[in-house]
């Protein structure tokens, strides 16, 4: 049976192609056919999860027929009630599969959980976002049936961009005009083709041509060489075409279907600082954090006064939000330590910017100072995704 | 103090800037609100206003000059 990882060969984007062309000339109709839109996600999701990864679709069923009864009996609860252990409770059983997932090949050494699958992690935003929204009232009208719309929506389904219950809602039950509607055609057709310059060349090059060979020499090494520089920054290329390509087509592919997929990057290396660097990298997950994590824990601090000053208050919280993802990557040394480290580099910067505004004139801000900024927190981006990457890991294990 | 001004005076002391002249600022484009001031904003206008903002109402673009953060404090007041 045909099998394929999302958007990665040619075949897949023929049928993509075939699969989304009734959508298309519905929406040009004026009309939404949300019957054939279910019909394809399953088509897709077979596609995907089906023959020979068939231990994986089945978790993915076990796991949606798990998350939509729990979200539903939780949003009826609400309706009448909103104990704060209940919400805790729901919330906890919300992420108890990806918690297991996550930390089963760290306790039996590198074995995967049978309850897991490809895009486990942003089908779990998605829910402990719609039940948080739910305890905070403002998501009143729960539907079982398009919650599993919006969590099998497969376009995204296997790593994103993580998109919201209720903005997803607006544009589902929405026809776009004709003229908007061109206009999404246009981007999500520029989408695509970036897509394929990002994923199929640029990380091609960087990922499958250089990378392997720096890699090679680095571990003749033997500890720091010139070649190590070199895997930092290819391999961060690599990451970042990776990432962005496939956050294109995903996108673009959603544009068709007249759903605006929030974006994933907007130029990440262009960044500052470290704060705008993650208002600009995998967006939909650092808004998830922020909005669902950050703000929230923000907020219980200062509400129950749990430190003394608003600076502290970030600062814990930044830490905690940032080793919180650090552990989202998975439960090894270097990703819980790329965690850490943007957390104390969120403090650093918060410190800096503080610093300076409160001694005008003393420190010089120009172009020059702004190059030498964008340089810096490059650098440092691109040293944490050597972490990230965990060749350091295998460099240390290959002496 | 009707509520245009004490929303000003609580984004003066947040942000340190007398934004009355500049009611049109975007707050987080020009770097004087973050997350962090975010929710010590709604904490203020809960205990200056009594009016209750709930994290996931906050939707940044809603809330991001004064004027719309005046708007949709008089408005939550009625």
């Amino acid at each position: 049976m045909l099998s394929f990882t999302p958007y990665e060969n040619p075949m897949y984007f023929g049928i993509l192609g075939l699969a989304l062309l009734p959508i298309v000339i519905g929406i040009l109709c004026g009309k939404r056919f949300h019957w054939y839109e279910t019909l394809i996600s399953v088509f897709f999701l077979v596609l995907t999860f089906g023959g020979p990864k068939i231990t994986q679709g089945l978790a993915l069923i076990t796991y949606l027929v798990y998350e939509v009864l729990l979200v539903w009996v939780y949003t009826s609860y609400r309706k009448k009630n909103n104990q704060t252990w209940i919400f805790v409770a729901t919330v906890i059983l919300a992420i108890i599969p990806l918690v297991i997932v996550k930390l089963t090949p760290a306790i039996q050494e590198g074995k995967q959980a049978i309850i897991g699958f490809l895009g486990i992690s942003y089908l779990t935003f998605k829910a402990v976002q719609t039940i948080m929204e739910s305890r905070d009232g403002v998501l009143k009208d729960f539907s079982p049936w398009f919650f599993l719309q919006f969590l099998v929506f497969f376009p995204t389904i296997s790593s994103g961009p993580i998109d919201r219950y209720r903005r997803f809602k607006r544009d589902y039950d929405h026809v776009p005009k004709q003229e908007k509607y061109f206009q999404l055609l246009q981007k999500g057709l520029h989408n695509i083709f970036m897509g394929f310059v990002y994923k199929y060349m640029l990380a091609y090059v960087f990922g499958t041509m250089w990378l392997p060979k720096l890699e090679h020499y680095a571990l003749m090494a033997h500890g720091l060489s010139w070649s190590l520089v070199g895997v930092m920054y290819v391999y961060s290329m690599y990451l970042f075409f990776d990432f962005a390509g496939y956050s294109l087509f995903a996108i673009g592919t959603s544009y068709f279907m007249g759903i605006e997929t929030p974006i994933n990057f907007n130029a990440p290396f262009k960044s500052h600082n470290i704060k705008e660097f993650w208002n600009r990298w995998h967006m939909t997950l650092s808004f998830w954090f922020r909005d669902y994590i950050y703000m929230r824990l923000v907020f219980f601090f200062m509400k129950h006064k749990v430190f003394k000053s608003p600076k502290t208050t970030a600062n814990v919280t930044y830490i905690i939000n940032m080793t919180i993802m650090g552990f989202w990557h998975g439960v090894t040394w270097y990703y819980i330590t790329y965690g850490i480290l943007h957390g104390v580099a969120l403090v650093v910067n918060d410190w800096w910017l503080r610093y300076k505004k409160g001694h005008p004139g003393k420190i010089p801000h120009n172009k020059f100072t702004e190059v030498f900024a964008t340089f810096v927190t490059f650098n440092f981006v691109c040293f944490t995704f050597l972490l990230f990457s965990g060749f350091l890991n295998t460099m240390l294990i290959a002496k | 103090m009707d509520t245009k001004e004490t929303v000003l005076n609580v984004l003066q002391d947040l942000t340190g800037t007398d934004l009355s002249g500049d009611l049109d600022n975007n707050l987080f484009d020009s770097g004087l609100l973050d997350s962090m001031g975010t929710v010590q904003l709604l904490l203020q206008l809960q205990s200056e206003l009594g009016i209750e903002v709930a994290v996931s109402e906050f939707e940044r673009s809603e809330w991001d000059t004064p004027n719309k953060i005046i708007a949709n404090a008089e408005e939550m007041q009625n």
